[in-house]
């Protein structure tokens, strides 16, 4: 885990201390809404439909049992008893008093975490793929790179007002976790022909209402040249991203307006100017970067046997941790050891919520299984990055009790889905509802396992935070003369395969959307040319129309 | 044409709290739709809003169409109606339910 150095701990306190003198201003009439709503902006402090809410970073999804547990103590003590993971790996409060807030900072503090760059038109949280520093396949941890960036972006003067908001995303891995191709810089670690670590860098992806899949800009790009190309890529869309349309503002439609080529060729002759007039100077070395990675060092995780003879008696006489294992768990770099997703969508749960006693719990269970540490998935689940096959059986128990244990990773319930309007003042449709509408649908276990990886996202406005675009099957719901109104999207891909869903028709009443998916997952289970064939793979094959068709019911309005 | 008046009445969040609030007949706030202060006609609506004013006190203010059928005045827009509600997946979390 890295930790803050003494310039990070007293920038935080620093910031903490001026934003609680600001929000005292602003309570005894010294500062105006106007005045104040950008400072709380900057400080991740947004008002909301009920409430205000503050966004917490969880930088690249890494948390430590300690930090949850201030995470936990913070939902108990000045919110009401639950937080919110949300799809960028931070933590919302929904229940947050003005006057609490410089309290909820400074414990946040104690623990080297803070809510500044979570909001406004700046660098945002830097993501990371949530398996990072564990992952079988991976060819190496993202996280350094993103704390690297992490550091570069914090308070980067030249950075701190841009066209509009900016999200990196980084994976260490060729299976993309990290949603890379959707958002303004995705970087793909790589080595060259000679073994020499680089990126893959890749611009102008996003979602809202415009999507795109990002661009590569740089097939290659050796790891020391990192900042510079970054602040190369910044400037040009600082200096040419359109500031005069808020929907036009994104990098995306800067690159797609301007050409791939275009910006590339800008791009590369920025960056060769920085490192003309001395930005090499300002390259962290070899000795900063590793300096990073050392807080990134793998656990020494004790030697233990490939295969668990408690983990396969325990998948042999308890099928209900059999299936929790089959689905929950991924393969480890380490033998021995496995990966655990915990399911943040209970049957009928809102999804990503997480009560303040099983954030304790959690907590406890990363000290006694997985090293201390938990991440924080884009989809909303908590991950238990190393924990030995011996002590799965154990695990499971514990989750069982926590009401953690839902074996659905990946599968038709484990849904993404913003906050939608039940509590988003930019939302134009509930999410959570229809979320758990579907999850109840599907409650039965064995049936979704055999409909297999499923990715239904869920977005309740055109900004998509729920991801809809790249869901398997995206629903975003939107207001229609005057009632919540879902639209359907088939197709989508978050992956290194990512695509953007189709448009299947006209938008659904909020009670329609529930019998359309199962209409939706009976035409896929009779059309899969095998169990193994993905909706998404159907998809590709025979193209949208039966889908469609079974949405709409075009066959029985066809015969009627 | 010109519109019909629509029955209004002043909605913001709570300076401090955040939560939603109504503008009462004597120019302080509520919590309950039915204490809010219900302009029927175009003259009172701006006297309303200009009574809401109160930077000190609200965030936000704004007239919100309303229909009087019952006994309390019922929001016409369903964000309006999940505003007075509370959140609605999860039964706890209702207005007025702590």
């Amino acid at each position: 885990m890295y930790r803050y150095d003494e310039f990070d701990a007293a920038y935080v306190r620093e910031r903490v201390a001026q934003f609680r003198d600001q929000t005292q201003r602003r309570i005894d009439g010294r500062l105006t809404e106007d005045e104040y709503k950008p400072l709380r902006l900057q400080n991740g402090l947004y008002l909301q439909l009920h409430a205000y809410m503050l966004r917490v970073a969880i930088p690249y999804g890494t948390l430590s049992s300690r930090q949850m547990r201030a995470l936990a103590e913070i939902a108990e003590r000045w919110d009401r008893g639950y937080g919110h993971f949300t799809t960028r790996q931070n933590i919302q409060f929904n229940w947050t008093r003005l006057s609490d807030v410089g309290d909820i900072l400074d414990h946040l503090a104690a623990v080297e975490m803070h809510a500044i760059q979570t909001s406004g038109n700046c660098i945002r949280n830097v993501t990371a793929d949530h398996f990072a520093g564990a992952a079988a396949d991976e060819i190496e941890d993202p996280r350094p790179t993103a704390e690297l960036i992490r550091q570069w972006s914090t308070a980067h003067p030249e950075f701190a007002f841009l066209p509009r908001k900016f999200k990196v995303a980084v994976t260490g891995s060729p299976n993309d976790r990290a949603v890379t191709r959707s958002h303004d810089i995705g970087l793909r670690m790589l080595r060259d022909a000679n073994g020499a670590p680089g990126y893959e860098v890749i611009v102008g992806g996003g979602m809202g209402r415009t999507p795109m899949v990002g661009k590569v800009m740089r097939g290659f790009l050796p790891r020391a040249e990192l900042l510079p190309y970054l602040e190369a890529i910044l400037r040009v869309y600082n200096l040419h991203g359109r500031r005069d349309n808020k929907y036009k503002a994104r990098i995306k439609i800067l690159v797609h307006e301007t050409g791939e080529a275009e910006i590339r060729e800008q791009v590369e002759a920025e960056f060769r100017s920085i490192l003309a007039n001395g930005g090499a100077a300002h390259l962290p070395g070899e000795a900063e970067l590793a300096r990073i990675a050392a807080y990134f060092a793998p656990p020494a995780l004790p030697e233990r046997s490939a295969v668990s003879d408690r983990e396969e008696d325990a998948r042999t006489f308890d099928p209900v941790f059999a299936a929790w294992a089959e689905v929950n768990t991924t393969p480890h770099g380490v033998a021995g050891y496995a990966i655990a997703t915990v399911s943040l969508k209970a049957i009928g749960a809102s999804p990503g919520d997480a009560t303040a006693s099983q954030m304790r719990a959690l907590a406890d269970m990363a000290d006694r299984y997985s090293q201390g540490e938990l991440r924080i998935s884009h989809e909303q689940n908590v991950i238990l990055p190393h924990v030995a096959r011996d002590d799965l059986p154990a695990l499971h128990a514990a989750l069982l009790r926590e009401e953690l244990a839902e074996a659905n990773s990946g599968l038709i319930s484990d849904i993404i889905a913003c906050p939608g309007l039940d509590y988003c003042a930019l939302a134009t449709a509930r999410s959570i509802p229809i979320a758990q509408d579907i999850s109840r649908r599907f409650s039965d276990g064995p049936r979704a396992r055999a409909i297999g990886e499923f990715r239904i996202k869920i977005s309740g406005c055109i900004n998509a935070c729920g991801h809809h675009h790249m869901g398997h099957v995206g629903i975003l719901g939107l207001e229609k003369a005057g009632v919540e109104s879902y639209q359907i999207t088939l197709g989508g891909d978050h992956t290194e395969n990512a695509a953007i869903g189709e448009r299947v028709g006209p938008g659904l009443g909020a009670e329609e959307v529930g019998p359309a998916i199962e209409r939706l997952v009976d035409a896929y289970l009779d059309l899969r040319a095998s169990p193994e064939e993905r909706f998404v793979d159907v998809c590709r094959r025979l193209g949208l129309a039966p889908f469609k068709a079974a949405i709409y019911r075009e066959d029985k309005r066809d015969a009627a | 044409m010109a519109r019909s008046f629509v029955p209004s009445i002043v909605s913001a969040n709570d300076l401090m709290i955040g939560d939603v609030v109504y503008l009462d007949a004597s120019g302080g706030w509520t919590r309950s739709l039915a204490e809010a202060a219900v302009a029927h006609d175009a003259e009172t609506a701006e006297r309303l809003a200009a009574l809401a004013d109160q930077p000190g006190a609200v965030v936000g203010p704004y007239l919100a169409d309303v229909a009087l059928d019952g006994p309390v005045p019922r929001p016409l827009h369903f964000r309006e109606a999940f505003r007075a509600s509370g959140p609605s997946h999860r039964p706890d979390l209702k207005r007025h339910s702590e």
